[in-house]
């Protein structure tokens, strides 16, 4: 499959809309949602470690410090993802699923399209883009940690910024990207091969989704910690 | 014209062509029945190149499939149009984007020529006033007419529909059928039809061939089927109490 992706390629003039289309459906459409859990889970966590903290003799910038680490290190790249797999990994998986369900699929094969390459080498190029969903995660968790803290009452402004900007190791950010862009890869191509290859019929794709979903989510936990193993452990 | 040379088609153990051959004329509207299970639907599968015969050759006017380099077999399948039994249609694209899908991909025609071809023939298939409507937006019949408008709007010399009346009423049916026998005749090209429909049988059948078990068991047109006493074709047509007396009808004079 990875080899048809790449080859006898769809006339650009025609790809280029259907890579328009897949940013909009895959990228533009996920930031609300992404928006959202980011905020609140940032928030969610400047909590936890607030209330955590009940030793006076520790610093409250604390708060801001394990808000940045948490959300740029794993809540961002590697939850936010998971959580990706099952929107988009899914919207994938049952619209080419659908395709090859009510002949689509065949009608572009019999037309002498390559359809590998027409359904899913559009999604690979929008999901380059995806290291820019992960980027407005990370913001927006730091945000919500803040507000949460700060007019939760747990902690000062200066405090939280001050912790949030403390042994900062510009290293994280880039291990965070170059997570982001192999799950970004797993996200397109592992819900794609599970909805190209069904077989059956409106069933089979409700399953061969549910699948898609759990084969995603596994390979980007395993990638998690090898890429972290690799890129931290040494 | 296509040859077909004693193809024969197995999945696993279970052979489903066994030795087929016949040719489908230009120009003709060539109709393959039988029974379900009796390799229709892999005879037709094996035409388009969704599936390769183990034995056997299939020449589409001299160009033997399956013996073709990558670019002659593109070229081929830009020279073939399909009707599928669901129409097939591209849910998130228009009536219009449809029918205009196969000059994109392979024309240079700009986009006002694109147009002029589309409007011509969703007119040619009485679908004027549809071209903004979504597939789900419209009826079944239309659904089959779009299909044959996008099957023909690049000028194929071979075109094949599966069951392309199926599911509809018996007007829209017919309607269907004349439709797929005048572009045949029109444009003159090799048309090819997968049925179950006795009607179309007697209406449009040019050229008829009647699989049972994987083989060729007969091979005729509209006027030789009322007249054949082979046994297989009879129990198969002439099932229905109607078609007996159509028979019956016809053989009396």
């Amino acid at each position: 499959m990875l080899k048809e992706i790449f080859s006898k390629q769809t006339k650009w003039s025609v790809m280029r809309n259907l890579i328009f289309k897949e940013i909009d459906d895959l990228i533009i459409d996920s930031l609300g949602i992404v928006a959202f859990i980011s905020f609140f889970v940032g928030g969610v966590v400047a909590i936890q470690t607030a209330l955590n903290l009940t030793n006076p003799l520790i610093p409250k910038y604390l708060i801001g410090f394990a808000t940045r680490q948490s959300v740029i290190l794993e809540f961002a790249p590697t939850f936010i993802s998971v959580i990706m797999a099952g929107k988009m990994g899914s919207f994938i998986t049952s619209s080419i699923g659908t395709m090859r369900v009510t002949e689509q699929i065949d009608a572009l094969e019999v037309m002498g399209v390559n359809s590998v390459n027409y359904l899913v080498f559009p999604k690979i190029i929008a999901l380059l883009l995806y290291p820019f969903v992960i980027g407005i995660s990370m913001f927006l968790g730091i945000l919500g940690g803040w507000m949460a803290g700060v007019y939760g009452g747990f902690t000062s402004s200066v405090e939280f910024i001050d912790g949030a900007q403390r042994d900062f190791i510009p290293f994280h950010i880039a291990y965070a990207f170059i997570k982001t862009f192999i799950f970004a890869m797993l996200l397109a191509t592992i819900p794609s091969f599970h909805g190209y290859y069904m077989k059956g019929g409106a069933l089979e794709v409700g399953k061969a989704s549910t699948v898609a979903f759990v084969w995603t989510s596994v390979c980007i936990i395993l990638f998690n910690y090898i890429l972290t193993q690799l890129l931290l452990g040494s | 014209m296509i040859e077909i040379k004693n193809i024969e088609k197995s999945f696993g153990e279970s052979k489903i062509l066994k030795g087929i051959s016949t040719v489908f004329e230009t120009g003709k509207t060539n109709l393959i029945i039988g029974q379900s299970g009796s390799g229709k639907t892999v005879l037709l599968k094996s035409l388009l190149g969704i599936h390769r015969p183990e034995v056997g050759t299939i020449e589409f006017d001299g160009r033997v499939y399956g013996s073709l380099d990558d670019e002659e077999t593109r070229e081929l399948r830009t020279e073939i149009g399909m009707v599928f039994q669901g129409s097939a249609l591209f849910d998130s694209m228009t009536v219009a984007e449809n029918v205009a899908f196969p000059l994109k991909m392979f024309t240079k025609d700009n986009k006002a020529k694109i147009k002029e071809r589309v409007d011509f023939v969703l007119n040619r298939v009485a679908l004027n006033d549809a071209h903004n409507k979504l597939p789900s937006e419209i009826s079944g019949g239309m659904q089959k007419r779009v299909a044959i408008a996008r099957a023909i709007v690049n000028k194929p010399k071979y075109l094949f529909c599966d069951e392309p009346n199926s599911g509809l009423d018996p007007n829209t049916a017919t309607l269907i059928d004349n439709l797929i026998q005048e572009i045949t005749q029109e444009y003159d090209i090799t048309t090819v039809i997968n049925t179950h429909d006795m009607n179309s049988v007697m209406e449009i059948g040019d050229n008829i061939l009647f699989l049972k078990n994987g083989v060729k068991a007969w091979q005729g047109n509209k006027e030789e089927i009322f007249i054949t006493d082979n046994e297989a074709v009879v129990d198969f047509v002439y099932s229905s109490n109607l078609f007996r007396k159509v028979r019956e009808a016809y053989l009396k004079g």
